[in-house]
């Protein structure tokens, strides 16, 4: 008897399970849940899963519900190749991450590795916020998928911009130690030295990644360098953190950023009161951005209770449905060839692209200062009573940079 | 350049005075139970969360006070009813036993508050600037540390060396039986000392939390630190650990301030092998330079800089 009902489990969960998988496609989002990076693991999680409802809503991916699964790498790139097998052996063929250059060079290389060996069973990366050039021109790959702008976009975009700021002197640059903060550093002299010669660079610091949490001896260095400007591709609590300390030291400088939009980022510019003068670069602004976007990111911030950190997220997610419904699967090939070229309007409006020659996704790119709001303003950010003003705006055509990625296609 | 030595020295010693208020604790345990005690920095993290906890409800002050106390009471009971009973069977079990109970502590701090960082506030009574010096302000936070951890360190010394209590633990340190032998109870002072130096740790938890960043992570990252710090200072060695941990702290803040490296010491005659290693700055080398001071301490002088015993 015992044993015949275990054979009718059995019977039951073989045939359960395949029909279970057949309904729905899972996205394995590979990304800090914990340590350093966790604050902004979250709300990217957060993000997708809204996402992922959305989508679902709509009709999922080819008729196919998407499920969010998430795994945490603790912004390690070792870790993120454990998690990575796991997904893959759990059935998972997209993946998605975005903190951390490193991890996200670690992974192409193992998605085109696992992709070599079991045919059949493609695994698609879509990357969403890691930006070393590396991965779109040197180690260009057919299976990843990069929605951010780059490093070099944003720091052309924000050089142009301090180009036309006289009062900048003397520059003191400060980032990560690891592929993406040396990544900056060494755009930013060459883009700086070619667009403002007579701005010195009194500074270039790099410190560990998303492991000091103390910046104020940083912060007393930047401040006897006498510098006016500072320039960072900081992110995570390393941007929240260097801020509080400056904060903390009364330091009065501009700040030039990649991500003084993180979490943590407001609430520490809010205590330095430095009003509009730190900028930051992204792919949308939401006090300035369209009708619908606005709408969209209202509901968004009144269901998660978080700001929309990733635009370009949504830009991703709504492109993997396009591309699946086009192709009619959800497997990778097929929607990686509907993914190249494809040209969609991006989420906070403006024409966007993703190009062939190396699958770097080129969008609007905006510039916007933290500060008092402007009357009409909708969106203050962490309860700080200031918002994100647009400053500057840079169309995705005027953003596109060449590129040396030989891409070889299955 | 005055303003930034100035500052680095305060951060330094700020920084250096943390160490101490918890290499203390552990330097002692050390003495009495000669096995490290891999626990110690989740007793400090579990100061900075009930700190938190309490702030949140009632205020920072009562946290202050009762999350010391708190961890103390952790501590005294994880050595009554953990360690005492392990001691009969050995070190390894007793170093193995703080080994996992780290990780279990940090395990439940992540179930209770989750893995991201806490909104662990300074108080507002304390959220002003103390001074401006060259024109850079400190927060009078920092000062309470310091204040706080100057005050510890005093009270520790005098309680240890001017009271008969102190004398006893001691004593009980070096030689326990002969302090059995004249009738005072070893255990329970072993009990003491360790809950004692757990809430040492908590109160440098609940001070440091608001500063720095509560998060499951914080032990993990000051671990490694603190046992350059005993080892540097001398295992068992107080004086020991107070000396090496301003070291300690100061090195790394005035490193971090210095832009040096070997291309620049060497100028054009710089040997072209080796490649980049010759274009890290001392700053970039900051966060390694105490491990290299353990090696270095570990070859020259086994002991410790006032250790008196080898393991």
């Amino acid at each position: 008897m015992n044993v015949r009902m275990l054979g009718v489990a059995l019977g039951v969960s073989f045939f359960v399970v395949p029909a279970f998988a057949g309904d729905t496609v899972k996205i394995g989002y590979i990304d800090p849940l914990s340590g350093g990076g966790a604050s902004i693991g979250e709300i990217g999680l957060k993000t997708f899963q809204y996402l992922a409802d959305e989508l679902n809503a709509a009709g999922g991916l080819n008729g196919k519900k998407i499920e969010i699964v998430p795994l945490d790498n603790k912004t390690n790139p070792q870790e993120s190749l454990v998690q990575a097998q796991k997904a893959a052996d759990d059935g998972v063929r997209i993946i998605t991450q975005g903190n951390g250059s490193s991890v996200a060079a670690a992974l192409t290389d193992w998605v085109s590795k696992y992709n070599d060996r079991n045919p059949g069973k493609e695994i698609l990366y879509l990357n969403y916020a890691a930006v070393d050039p590396v991965l779109t021109n040197a180690k260009c790959s057919f299976w990843h998928f990069r929605w951010d702008a780059n490093s070099d976009i944003k720091m052309s975009a924000l050089t142009t911009f301090m180009k036309g700021q006289p009062d900048i002197k003397k520059v003191y640059l400060i980032n990560q130690d690891y592929s993406f903060g040396q990544s900056v550093r060494t755009t930013a002299r060459a883009m700086l030295k070619e667009k403002r010669p007579d701005i010195e660079i009194v500074g270039d610091e790099v410190h560990p990644l998303l492991k000091v949490t103390d910046f104020s001896p940083y912060i007393a260095k930047i401040k006897a360098s006498g510098a006016d400007s500072v320039i960072t591709g900081n992110w995570g609590q390393d941007i929240a953190l260097l801020l509080k300390a400056a904060a903390d030291a009364g330091l009065q400088a501009n700040w030039y950023t990649y991500y003084a939009n993180g979490a943590g980022g407001p609430t520490a510019i809010k205590q330095t009161g430095l009003s509009h003068r730190v900028f930051a670069i992204a792919e949308g602004v939401p006090n300035s951005a369209t009708e619908a976007a606005q709408k969209w990111e209202a509901e968004f911030r009144a269901k998660e209770g978080v700001t929309l950190f990733y635009p370009r997220a949504v830009n991703e997610m709504r492109m993997l449905k396009m591309a699946a419904d086009e192709a009619k699967s959800t497997d990778a090939i097929p929607i990686a060839q509907k993914l190249e070229g494809m040209k969609i309007e991006a989420f906070d409006g403006g024409d966007a692209f993703m190009r062939k020659d190396d699958h770097q996704f080129f969008q609007p790119m905006y510039i916007m200062s933290f500060g008092v709001m402007d009357p009409g303003a909708k969106f203050d950010e962490e309860g700080t009573g200031w918002g994100w003003k647009l400053i500057g705006a840079v169309k995705a055509n005027d953003t596109i940079l060449p590129t040396t990625c030989k891409m070889e296609r299955p | 350049m005055l303003q930034l030595i100035a500052f680095s020295a305060l951060n330094g010693v700020l920084y250096g005075m943390l160490l101490f208020m918890l290499a203390s604790g552990l330097t002692l345990v050390f003495s009495m139970m000669g096995v490290l005690n891999f626990a110690h920095v989740s007793f400090y993290m579990l100061g900075a969360y009930f700190g938190f906890e309490i702030e949140r409800r009632v205020g920072f002050w009562l946290g202050f006070f009762v999350a010391p106390l708190a961890v103390g009471a952790i501590g005294a009971a994880v050595e009554r009813f953990g360690l005492r009973r392990l001691h009969r069977l050995g070190h390894v079990s007793e170093l193995l036993f703080t080994f996992g109970l780290a990780f279990v502590i940090e395990e439940i701090v992540q179930m209770i508050w989750g893995k991201l960082p806490v909104d662990y506030r300074v108080p507002p009574s304390l959220d002003f600037v103390a001074f401006r010096l060259f024109d850079t302000t400190y927060p009078a936070y920092r000062m309470f540390m310091l204040m706080t951890a100057v005050a510890m360190f005093a009270a520790l010394f005098v309680a240890l060396k001017r009271t008969r209590v102190g004398l006893v633990i001691q004593a009980a340190l070096t030689h326990a039986d002969m302090v059995a032998m004249l009738g005072h109870d070893v255990p329970r002072i072993f009990t003491l000392v360790f809950g004692a130096g757990a809430a040492l740790a908590g109160l440098a938890g609940a001070i440091a939390g608001p500063a720095l960043v509560t998060q499951p992570s914080m032990a993990a990252l000051l671990g490694p630190i603190l046992f350059v710090v005993i080892v540097v200072g001398g295992l068992g060695s107080l004086a020991g650990a107070f000396v090496a941990s301003l070291v300690i702290g100061l090195i790394q803040t005035f490193a971090v301030a210095m832009n040096g490296s070997l291309a620049e010491l060497f100028g054009p005659v710089a040997p072209p092998f080796m490649g980049d290693l010759w274009q890290v700055t001392i700053a970039e080398l900051a966060p390694i330079i105490p491990y290299l001071l353990l090696v270095i301490v570990l070859i020259v002088r086994p002991t410790g800089l006032m250790g008196t015993r080898e393991s």
